[in-house]
């Protein structure tokens, strides 16, 4: 029977003091007792609507159900069976707006740690025995372009319907946005190695440091490599920059570029590893998306005494997950809300000494229905920094699509697929996540990279 | 990885290597480079692709110490393995045929002009290399360049080869007339200061004038921006848009600060690098 409690079983989480300067994971985890507590609380609704706020409709009450029984084999069966990346999902999928956002038990008290309960089974499947490996069964080679969580998925899936599969990666490790923007405080390397780990054991071939469009050609693929079908999981990789005045400063660089510096590059071990990091003692983000606060804290762990959000809109209109702001708030990172900046400034010879902001008030509601910044006249504030980091979006990255024909490509750069298939315009290609939708979520992407494996499948399993 | 089939010593302060890389030399061009890795949680870095073939699965780029991971890679002998390297990246050059094309090459720019100058040579441009150094001594591959180019120019500062001055003279007397004659198109590749000096020498003149850029960079595939020069006052991402830039619309005066953003820490590595080699030896 279902335990009514109102509040979540709290996530045991390690100090802010002593996290905010280190880069090991906040979340210490469920123990399975917090699990068994909390999967109490599902009531195993007849129409459990949770499901319908999970893109890829994970059984939720089933798998909770397991849990609150003890069959963590059971769970972890039915979460995979959904979901190809649950200990990376339950780590950093937006549970507020989706799953958790619906759940029934929300109308009057917090809704199910859903989020928590999924990274407690994926976590307890590491420890068990890795699955025997496979062989492919089936003729067709596919390749997957780039290894982000959509390429990951989609290899997984086809490798399980019995297809040889190739990855190829332009970077030299694999995982995308997992391996060189999410930051290790809040996925742990360690967990993306052992769900490449398993696609290995699932006969996956991984290739890096090759870039299709440059490398190798799309016509190369299907030509002298011989694959029968391509999936195109490549990202929105490119960063954005504002045009303000300033921004070529010593000292302004984009999330990404300070991100990965630190993630891929390992920044944080210079000089043991060989990719400095510029951080001075205040870094103003501007953005207030995942990207934002991921820099931000990664900036206090890096050594820097202040972090500022700058974000021309209020909080509510914030998009990053809640549990980062909170665990951002508790770790001192300061909020400069509707706050607008106009330009960077800097010394003589070149270097940031501060960020020039407009103040800003909200209107009316604009095309993204969100409250529309207006300029406060006359308010302007300049907030000391040494470093200004441009956290304000991502476009697709167009090094496959500038020399592959065929292709379709919106005025966004984003490629122009089926959204339930992903088949684009050029025959046996494929394509999904961030590429198709621009920068969006890892669960998004994942998802789209299983729905085409499936097409691949079918539109294979069609030819005979 | 790939495997160095060639390592060769041209200079105190400069190497060339051959490597066993197939895909990137079949699908490689002028004006292209690589990014490579040779260590683990080593850095990435851009260095020019200055030859090719296609038929032997092999590319040659050389590599001048200028800090830690340079001088790394130097101490590379044939045999070994690099541990990572992609490519070709950027937009290949693009040149009108038919032309006088000159190009000037400073330090590992000599190099770079190898494939290029074979390039227009194959398509019947007439070719004129300028290259400089400080002193003879210095000089690289002047005499492959000389198999390859119509003309060779040689400049060194202290005339102990060719021309007595810096590369900027004598492309200033080749505009003039003299020797080859103008250029139609002056292409250059090297530091910075040197690609300013020829951008200046050729603007009044109004000589077409292309500069290969060489801005730090993370990713060398338009992921981090790192890399943004300001051309024709548009922001431009040197690895995915260039790094061959129109030189009379690039802003060198911020591409240059740019360029210092890491003396401090590089300092710190050279430094350690230097008592980790000392150690070494000592034991
Ligand atoms: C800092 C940061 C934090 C985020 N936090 C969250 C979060 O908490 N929750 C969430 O749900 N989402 C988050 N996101 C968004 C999420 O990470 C992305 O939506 C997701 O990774 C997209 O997956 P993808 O597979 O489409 O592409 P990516 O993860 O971008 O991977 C694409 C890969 O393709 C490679 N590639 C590109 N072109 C080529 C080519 N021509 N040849 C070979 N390889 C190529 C790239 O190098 C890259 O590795 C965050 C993003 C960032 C940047
Ligand atoms: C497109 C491109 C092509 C290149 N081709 C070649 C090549 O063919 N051969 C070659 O030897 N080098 C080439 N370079 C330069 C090379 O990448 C750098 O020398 C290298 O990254 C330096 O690394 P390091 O760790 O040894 O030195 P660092 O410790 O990073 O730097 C040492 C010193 O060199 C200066 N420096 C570092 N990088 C650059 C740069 N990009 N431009 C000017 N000064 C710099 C620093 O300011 C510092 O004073 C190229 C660069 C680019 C962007
Ligand atoms: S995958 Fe994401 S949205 Fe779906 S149940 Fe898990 S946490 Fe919720
Ligand atoms: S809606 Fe909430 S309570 Fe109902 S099944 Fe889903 S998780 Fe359980
Ligand atoms: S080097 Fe990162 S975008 Fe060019």
């Amino acid at each position: 029977m279902p335990v009514k409690r109102p509040e979540k079983t709290p996530m045991p989480v390690r100090e802010p003091a002593l996290r905010a300067h280190d880069f090991k994971e906040v979340n210490d985890g469920y123990t399975i007792f917090h699990a068994a507590f909390e999967a109490e609380r599902c009531l195993r609704c007849q129409d459990p609507v949770c499901v319908d706020g999970c893109p890829v409709h994970i059984p939720i009450p089933d798998f909770i159900h397991a849990v609150a029984i003890g069959d963590m084999a059971g769970a972890a069966r039915i979460l995979r069976g959904a979901n190809p990346l649950p200990s990376i999902c339950g780590r950093v999928c937006p549970q507020e707006s989706q799953c958790e956002e619906r759940c029934s038990l929300g109308t009057r008290l917090a809704p199910v740690a859903i989020g928590h309960l999924e990274r407690f089974v994926a976590d307890w499947e590491r420890t068990q025995a890795p699955a025997a490996p496979v062989r492919p069964t089936r003729p067709e080679r596919i390749a997957v372009i780039g290894s982000g969580p959509a390429g990951l998925v989609c290899a997984g899936e086809l490798a399980r319907l019995g297809y040889p599969v190739t990855v190829y990666e332009a970077l030299h490790a694999p995982g995308g946005v997992l391996r060189y923007g999410i930051p290790e405080f809040r996925l742990p390397k360690a967990i993306l190695d052992w769900e490449i780990g398993v696609l290995k054991s699932l006969g996956v071939e991984f290739v890096c440091n090759v870039i299709i469009g440059k490398t190798i050609t799309m016509a190369d693929l299907f030509g002298r490599l011989g694959y029968t079908a391509v999936f195109v999981g490549t990202g929105a990789g490119l960063p954005q920059f504002l045009g303000i005045p300033g921004e070529d400063l010593n000292g302004v660089m984009s999330a990404n570029e300070f991100l990965t510096r630190v993630n891929l590059m390992r920044g944080y071990d210079f000089p043991d590893s060989d990719t400095p990091v510029n951080v001075g003692n205040r870094v103003a983000v501007i953005g207030a998306g995942n990207t934002a606060i991921d820099a931000a804290r990664t900036a206090l762990r890096m050594g820097a005494e202040h972090a500022t959000i700058v974000y021309r809109r209020g909080e509510s209109e914030m998009s990053a997950r809640l549990e980062e702001y909170h665990h951002a708030i508790e770790e001192g990172v300061q909020f400069q809300w509707l706050t607008s900046p106009l330009a960077v400034e800097g010394t003589a010879d070149g270097w940031v000494t501060g960020l020039r902001c407009q103040r800003m008030r909200l209107g009316e509601p604009d095309a993204s229905g969100r409250a529309r910044p207006l300029p406060i006249d006359g308010e302007e504030i300049v907030l000391p920094a040494d470093n200004v980091v441009l956290a304000i979006g991502t476009t697709p990255n167009p090094l496959l699509t500038r020399t592959t024909a065929g292709l379709l490509v919106t005025k966004t750069g984003c490629l122009v697929a089926d959204e339930e298939t992903g088949l684009t315009a050029k025959t046996g290609v494929f394509a999904g996540g961030d590429a198709v939708t621009g920068a969006a979520t890892v669960i998004l992407a994942a998802g789209a990279g299983k729905r085409a494996a499936h097409a691949i499948h079918e539109s294979l399993a069609a030819r005979g | 990885m790939a495997k160095i089939i060639e390592a060769r010593r041209l200079t105190p302060v400069t190497k060339l290597f051959r490597i066993d890389a197939p895909l990137i030399a079949e699908a490689a061009k002028a004006g292209q480079f690589v990014m490579l890795r040779v260590r683990e949680g080593g850095e990435r870095i851009p260095v020019t692709i200055a030859d090719y073939d296609r038929a032997a699965g092999a590319i040659t780029i050389v590599v001048q110490e200028v800090g830690a991971t340079t001088k790394r890679v130097c101490a590379l002998e044939a045999g070994d393995e690099i541990l990572d390297i992609v490519g070709p990246l950027g937009v290949p050059v693009d040149i009108a045929p038919g032309g006088h094309v000159v190009g000037v090459g400073g330090g590992f720019g000599s190099a770079a002009l190898l494939c290029l100058m074979k390039e227009l040579a194959a398509r019947g441009d007439t070719t004129t290399a300028i290259v400089g150094a400080r002193n003879k001594d210095l000089l690289i591959l002047t005499d492959e360049l000389r198999g390859i180019c119509t003309n060779l120019e040689i400049c060194t500062d202290d005339g102990s080869a060719g021309f007595k001055g810096f590369v900027t003279q004598r492309l200033a007397q080749l505009i003039e007339g003299d020797g080859p004659g103008r250029p139609d198109t002056v292409i250059a590749i090297g530091p910075m200061v040197m690609l300013r000096a020829i951008a200046d020498a050729t603007r009044a003149p109004k000589v077409r004038t292309l500069v290969s850029l060489d801005p730090l960079m993370v990713d060398g595939t338009g992921m981090c921006g790192g890399c943004r020069v300001s051309v024709g006052g548009e922001t431009r991402f040197a690895c995915v848009d260039g790094p061959v830039f129109d030189g009379h619309q690039v802003d060198f005066a911020s591409g240059m600060r740019r360029s210092k953003q890491y003396v401090r820490q590089e300092k710190e590595a050279i430094e350690r690098l230097a008592c980790a080699t000392t150690a070494a030896a000592v034991r």
